[in-house]
């Protein structure tokens, strides 16, 4: 994927630099170009940890806390994730990214027809509590948060993740879990998607009011410019689609009455770190102002805290290539170094083989140490936004807050994120703009070292180890959920049952029931069947 | 090549929703001049067979990154036999190993273009396929 465009004239200098975003970027930077945006200090920085968070959302960044790190981890069955999380958390990880296979994100049995071949493959394999029981057996619940990387039956994982925890003896008080629950971008980049638009923005909603009194500490969303910009969006519209897709969210609870002030401080963002490092540097500084302004401004919400842009910064998966894949363990880093340079509050890499493969544990672990060198070693803890001030990076931040307030409107004026994605507007312009990049990027426009330069003859079959499917663990989870259905209460699940469906029927939140159907270990594919049942599933709107 | 524009299915079968290749690819093969027909997400393989009959293409590109290629390939070349689409070419891309390429290729796929293939080479790729050579 393309990063900034730089025309060079006959002799190899540089004429001209032009971000994704559309930003045109000058040789040198003086006091002037900040006078010409128009920068204040108190208006566009503020000190760290005060408004509009510009610097950062604690007053003393990493000093006093270093970034939470998250890889995306879970492959096989949940004995295999339950070890891997294990042997991550021992090497200091500190939070949990859960990766579910496609059968599950779909919301299929691992023994339906349609899961033939998936079970296990992408992610791990989740039929009922049971399974849950075996991935985070051993895992401190209290303790270490858990990221759930599942949108269209994001609902049932969370009432899952709630049953797992009362189980075992946790007050539902305690836990935090974060499941990512973005269906909008789904349908926008990624494609998990299962229920027509509505009643999928509906089932985000539930979620988000549920947790308001039940999971004080859960964070019932997390939206995704990341896969957006993975589709082909500009680091300008990955933020605005973002921020529009959290007003349609807004906008859904808000009709049943209740404030944003209330619940909007529970939002949490994923955003990529890929590109160019200082385009990414501007876009997540910009990002944490016009964040915050929106709330404050157009929400009325007053607390402070409510205000903070909270999330993780990291991943870059399109900006690594096939061609010399240990190069992306450098580029990664780089990457990190913009995230940390960002004031991410919480990070993940994408693992260097992963253009091939799901991570080895080498490569897994490769990354996790890239992220500890930077905040242990070289000394990115040292100050809080260590950039600011600089006459480039504030002019830039300005001029990338234009940029995303420009992308925001344009939405706006086809009436708003679920009616651009109903419609299919951001779907074709992402990718237009991916082909686009992609042609550049064949056309050597764009530099990919590696690929389109300095590229070695014959460097094309690299030295990967991948990561081999295991049939057998297929086997052994369609063997799992063959006999949780003979050793269930039959009647205990189709009262269960009963009572999802008579609440997704009347449109009421649906968080209840799947707590009760979770704890009677329904399945995932009972589950989502009820709202196949009663939703219907989404047809996309023709692209071409 | 003659003046016959090619017909060619863009299909994703399965679960998996990462459709930036097969949108790309897409719309470079009609960049191409070829006439593409994207059959959209989740697409069981007797939907892909059906569209492929009903829009009489020349062959049907499967874009897949989840790696179930394998069992996916084999699947769709039984179904398209059985419908006696014989003539119709087989071509697929996404992430898939290299050390998969001679078995997808012995399975009777007719081209494969893991990720990274410039546009270029998918082109010719598939006009050589479907001209037969």
């Amino acid at each position: 994927m393309g990063v900034a465009k730089y025309i060079k004239d006959e002799k190899d200098a540089v004429k001209e630099v032009i971000y994704q975003s559309g930003i045109r970027v000058k040789p040198a930077y003086t006091p002037e170009d900040l006078e010409a945006v128009g920068f204040e200090y108190a208006q566009d920085l503020g000190d760290p940890g005060e408004y509009p968070f510009t610097r950062s959302l604690h007053p003393q960044g990493y000093r006093s806390r270093a970034w939470t790190t998250r890889q995306y981890t879970g492959f096989g069955t949940p004995q295999e994730t339950n070890q891997r999380f294990k042997y991550m958390i021992s090497h200091g990880q500190t939070g949990l990214n859960v990766a579910f296979d496609l059968p599950t994100q779909m919301g299929f049995d691992s023994d339906s027809p349609s899961a033939l071949g998936e079970v296990g493959r992408v992610g791990m394999a989740v039929d009922s509590l049971r399974d849950f029981e075996i991935a985070f057996r051993d895992i401190p619940l209290d303790k270490i948060g858990s990221g759930l990387t599942i949108n269209a039956v994001a609902s049932i994982m969370l009432a899952m993740y709630q049953a797992l925890a009362e189980k075992r003896g946790y007050p539902k008080e305690r836990i935090s879990a974060t499941p990512q629950n973005d269906i909008l971008k789904e349908m926008i980049g990624r494609g998990a998607w299962i229920f027509p638009v509505e009643d999928a923005v509906r089932l985000v909603g539930d979620s988000i009011a549920y947790s308001m009194d039940e999971l004080p500490r859960c964070n019932p969303v997390s939206i995704c410019g990341y896969h957006i910009r993975e589709s082909g969006a500009t680091p300008a519209q990955e933020i605005a689609c973002a921020f529009e897709i959290a007003r349609a969210y807004i906008a859904d609870v808000s009709r049943r009455g209740i404030e944003p002030d209330a619940f909007v401080g529970r939002f949490s963002f994923n955003f990529n770190v890929f590109g160019n490092i200082w385009e990414q540097i501007a876009k997540f500084r910009a990002a944490r102002k016009l964040w915050a302004k929106m709330l404050k401004e157009e929400y009325g919400v007053k607390d402070k805290k409510k205000l903070f842009l909270r999330g993780l910064f990291g991943g870059g998966g399109s900006g690594l290539t096939k061609a010399q894949p240990e190069n992306n363990i450098m580029r990664s880093a780089f990457y990190a170094l913009g995230a940390a340079l960002s004031g991410a509050q919480t990070t993940a890499l994408c693992s260097f083989d992963e253009a091939y493969t799901i991570p080895t544990p080498r490569a897994a672990l490769l990354s996790l140490r890239t992220l500890e060198i930077l905040m242990e070693e070289v000394g990115l803890r040292d100050t809080v936004d260590p950039l600011a001030g600089s006459y480039f990076i504030e002019t830039l931040t300005c001029q990338m807050e234009e940029k995303i307030l420009e992308e925001m409107k344009a939405i706006q004026e086809v009436g708003g994120m679920v009616n651009a994605v109903s419609k299919g507007f951001i779907q074709r312009k992402v990718a237009r703009q991916a082909y686009e990049f992609e042609k550049g990027l064949q056309e050597g426009e764009y530099v990919k070292v590696g690929f389109n330069k300095y590229a070695e003859e014959g460097g094309d079959q690299p030295d990967v180890d991948l990561h081999q499917y295991n049939d057998a663990w297929a086997d052994e989870q369609v063997q799992r959920l063959k006999s949780l259905r003979r050793e269930r209460d039959d009647k205990a699940v189709k009262t269960a049952i009963d009572a999802l469906e008579q609440a997704a029927r009347q449109k009421k939140n649906v968080m209840p029931p799947l707590v009760e159907c979770c704890r009677a270990y329904a399945t995932v594919g009972e589950m989502a069947g009820v709202f196949r049942n009663v939703f219907g599933e989404w047809q996309e709107p023709q692209l071409f | 090549m003659d003046n016959k524009k090619i017909r060619i299915l863009v299909a994703k079968p399965g679960l998996d929703g990462h459709d930036k290749g097969a949108k790309i690819v897409a719309l470079a093969l009609r960049d191409a001049g070829m006439e593409v027909i994207y059959t959209g997400l989740h697409q069981q393989i007797e939907q892909i067979v059906n569209t492929a009959v009903q829009e009489s293409v020349d062959i049907v590109g499967l874009s897949i990154m989840s790696g179930a290629h394998m069992p996916i390939c084999e699947k769709l070349i039984e179904s398209m036999q059985a419908e006696g689409l014989d003539d119709v070419k087989i071509v697929v891309g996404g992430v898939i190993p290299f050390q998969d390429i001679d078995g997808l290729t012995k399975m009777g796929i007719d081209g494969v273009y893991p990720g990274g293939t410039p546009f270029e080479e998918i082109v010719e790729g598939i006009q050589h396929v479907v001209s037969g050579g």
